[in-house]
């Protein structure tokens, strides 16, 4: 009798138990799936990219991949050896062939070469132009956002206009860039007449980042202390003197925050900036303009179009591998380094601002 | 009243540091300082406080005591308009009148309001810069930037409140790495720097401990030569420690306003008696 029942210190697993143990386990395997899936992505594109991003011989870095315009690539068989050769070079070798032929007074030979677009160069010119996009539009987005933030904080009165106000925001943030991009090419492109510009893109990206910025401003406004506010107030300060000297300071750090998510999100989206700012291919480089208004109104190439352009709208072959991993390697650390710099910046404000 | 007689009937601790001052006549002396009167206040349509009046003495420390939700605090940041912070609050009926201006015309500048009537509140505040900048804060709100003006305020009101030795070697150290007793002093320091006429205190020594709540009481009693002090607590020792004068408010009204001994020693009313007996609130 005694020794069928259990000790109530007993490790014979009860029900309860089992289901934990067993719960535990569901969460971990999801954890885990997201771990290996993460790592396969970020693997794939590193392991590949750096194969175009790196070499092994000095000065280890493919440094045309990063200062060069893409280029097309020739492939041709001469004197029974293998070329591949950009475009320049290739026109190059091919005049040298002509006038040595021409002084030996031989008929011009004949290359039989394969083109590939895209295939050779760099892209440099996508770099700068992602950069130039996200500093524009970050600039927009933020001093549009922090400025209606306040206003919404700290100014507005509290009621049912301000809460319809912020639904409508947070509702903004829904919106697909697609619609974005469209939006932006129906507004800034036609009917401002900025054509295809970094300008249409700024504000097309600003209003798709817009949502996040000012949600994210308005959470960092009401995470400083009312007691700052009242502090200062009854000081005598203004209402702006208030928020100037004793609440943006200690709101910054979650300001820069939130921007760092909205980098990210300029950087990589596609959609809105393939009909408003982005070119397939430019020959000039952005500040290679008469005059310096013509900066504006210029198209760019970015990264994320230039990953879509070789991925879908030219041949597949063995060489487009290459340099789509390579643009894909590139953008993710060009996204890190931003990311970096503002957080670097954002903690060192935080340490300042500490309370 | 002496301070004296105030220790005798509150044995509860507490020597006054100050030297005896001539008794009951003084009271007789101050000037009406702040006339409130008939003063109904709304927070959206409820009504937090009806029908109060009542004439607060300058160079004087007059006590509002009651239980939570009376609306001593209400009534309290009505004197510099910090209510006007709240969307929903509103006055009523009534005026209240510093110096015979009623702050709540139009006209007034909030901003000189405030200025003139400082305020000490329940959790300190003091902002995350240094102490020096601190006490700086509202100078430089005023434009005022020479260094050796504001290292003389600063030294002038860290005196004053009795902070000086404390802090003297350290005053470019957060304001927050302070205790929490000289956090307090330091915003009491803060609000002398603009040289207000009136002080608020809004349970200034709710959060602290026994020390350094005599430290703060101390002070009060030191800065009521040179300001009018109104002081809001729900410690009813401390009323009767360091005020003058004392409102006793329930739900609301108030219910009686006199001399502190009085207050203490024979109220008329049923329910002060009731309230500072300790047998409710």
């Amino acid at each position: 009798m005694k020794s069928t029942e259990r000790h109530i210190y007993s490790l014979r697993p009860s029900f309860h138990r089992r289901v934990e143990g067993a719960v535990v386990w569901v969460l971990r395997i999801a954890t885990l799936i997201i771990l290996v899936a993460g790592l396969a992505v970020f693997g794939d594109i590193i392991f590949k990219g750096s194969r175009t991003v790196f070499q092994t011989s000095f000065p280890f870095v493919n440094v045309a991949f990063l200062t060069e315009a893409p280029k097309t690539l020739y492939v041709f068989e001469h004197e029974g050896a293998s070329f591949e050769m950009a475009d320049d070079d290739f026109r190059a070798f091919r005049t040298g062939l002509e006038e040595e032929a021409a002084a030996a007074g031989l008929p011009a030979p004949q290359l039989k070469t394969k083109s590939y677009v895209y295939s050779a160069g760099g892209v440099f010119p996508n770099i700068v132009g992602t950069i130039l996009l996200v500093m524009g539009s970050m600039t927009i987005a933020l001093s549009l956002g922090v400025a209606s933030a306040i206003y919404l904080n700290e100014y507005a009165k509290q009621g049912p206009v301000v809460r319809f106000i912020r639904l409508a925001i947070l509702n903004l943030a829904g919106v697909p860039s697609i619609v974005f991009g469209l939006f932006g090419f129906g507004m800034f492109v036609i009917y401002f007449g900025w054509n295809v510009s970094l300008l249409a893109g700024w504000f097309t990206l600003a209003f798709m980042v817009l949502p996040v910025v000012i949600t994210a401003s308005e959470e960092a406004l009401k995470a400083v202390p009312k007691g700052f506010r009242e502090g200062s107030l009854a000081l005598g300060a203004t209402k702006w003197q208030t928020i100037r000297k004793a609440v943006l300071p200690y709101a910054t750090p979650g300001i820069l925050t939130s921007s760092i998510l909205g980098i990210a999100r300029v950087a990589g989206e596609t959609a809105p900036i393939m009909f408003t700012a982005a070119y397939v291919v430019r020959d000039k480089l952005p500040w290679e303009v008469e005059r310096a208004i013509d900066f504006l109104f210029q198209g760019v190439m970015a990264l994320p179009y230039h990953i879509y352009v070789v991925s879908s709208k030219i041949p597949q072959n063995e060489y487009s591998e290459r340099v789509q991993y390579g643009t894909a390697f590139v953008f993710l650390g060009i996204v890190a380094i931003i990311a970096t710099t503002s957080i670097v910046l954002r903690n060192r404000l935080r340490s300042r601002y500490r309370w | 009243m002496s301070a004296h007689t105030l220790m005798e009937i509150t044995p509860t601790t507490f020597a006054p540091p100050i030297a005896d001052k001539p008794a009951q006549a003084d009271s007789e002396v101050h000037q009406t300082l702040i006339d409130i009167a008939n003063l109904d206040f709304f927070y959206g349509e409820t009504k937090a406080l009806h029908d109060i009046s009542l004439k607060i003495p300058e160079k004087e420390v007059t006590a509002f005591i009651g239980p939570s939700g009376c609306g001593k605090s209400t009534l309290l940041r009505c004197l510099n308009r910090m209510n006007d912070l709240i969307d929903i609050a509103r006055v009523d009926r009534g005026t209240i009148r510093i110096r015979d201006i009623d702050i709540y015309q139009p006209d007034v500048d909030v901003i000189e309001l405030r200025k003139r009537v400082g305020m000490v509140f329940q959790k300190s505040n003091p902002f995350p810069k240094s102490i020096y900048e601190n006490i700086t804060y509202g100078l430089r709100l005023q434009g005022v930037s020479a260094k050796s003006r504001l290292d003389e305020v600063v030294e002038r009101s860290l005196r004053g409140a009795a902070l000086w030795d404390e802090v003297k070697d350290r005053l470019h150290e957060s304001g927050l790495s302070l205790s929490g007793g000289q956090q307090q002093r330091l915003c009491i320091a803060r609000a002398i720097a603009v040289e207000p006429e009136i002080i608020l205190m809004d349970e200034p020594c709710s959060a602290l401990d026994p020390i350094a709540t005599a430290r703060v009481e101390e002070l009060i009693h030191e800065l009521k030569s040179k300001y009018t002090i109104v002081i809001v607590t729900h410690n009813m020792q401390q009323a009767a420690r360091c005020s003058d004068r004392t409102a006793f408010f329930y739900l609301g009204r108030l219910v009686e306003y006199a001399d502190t001994q009085t207050i203490f020693m024979k109220p008329s009313d049923a329910q002060t008696e009731a309230y500072v007996s300790g047998r409710f609130g």
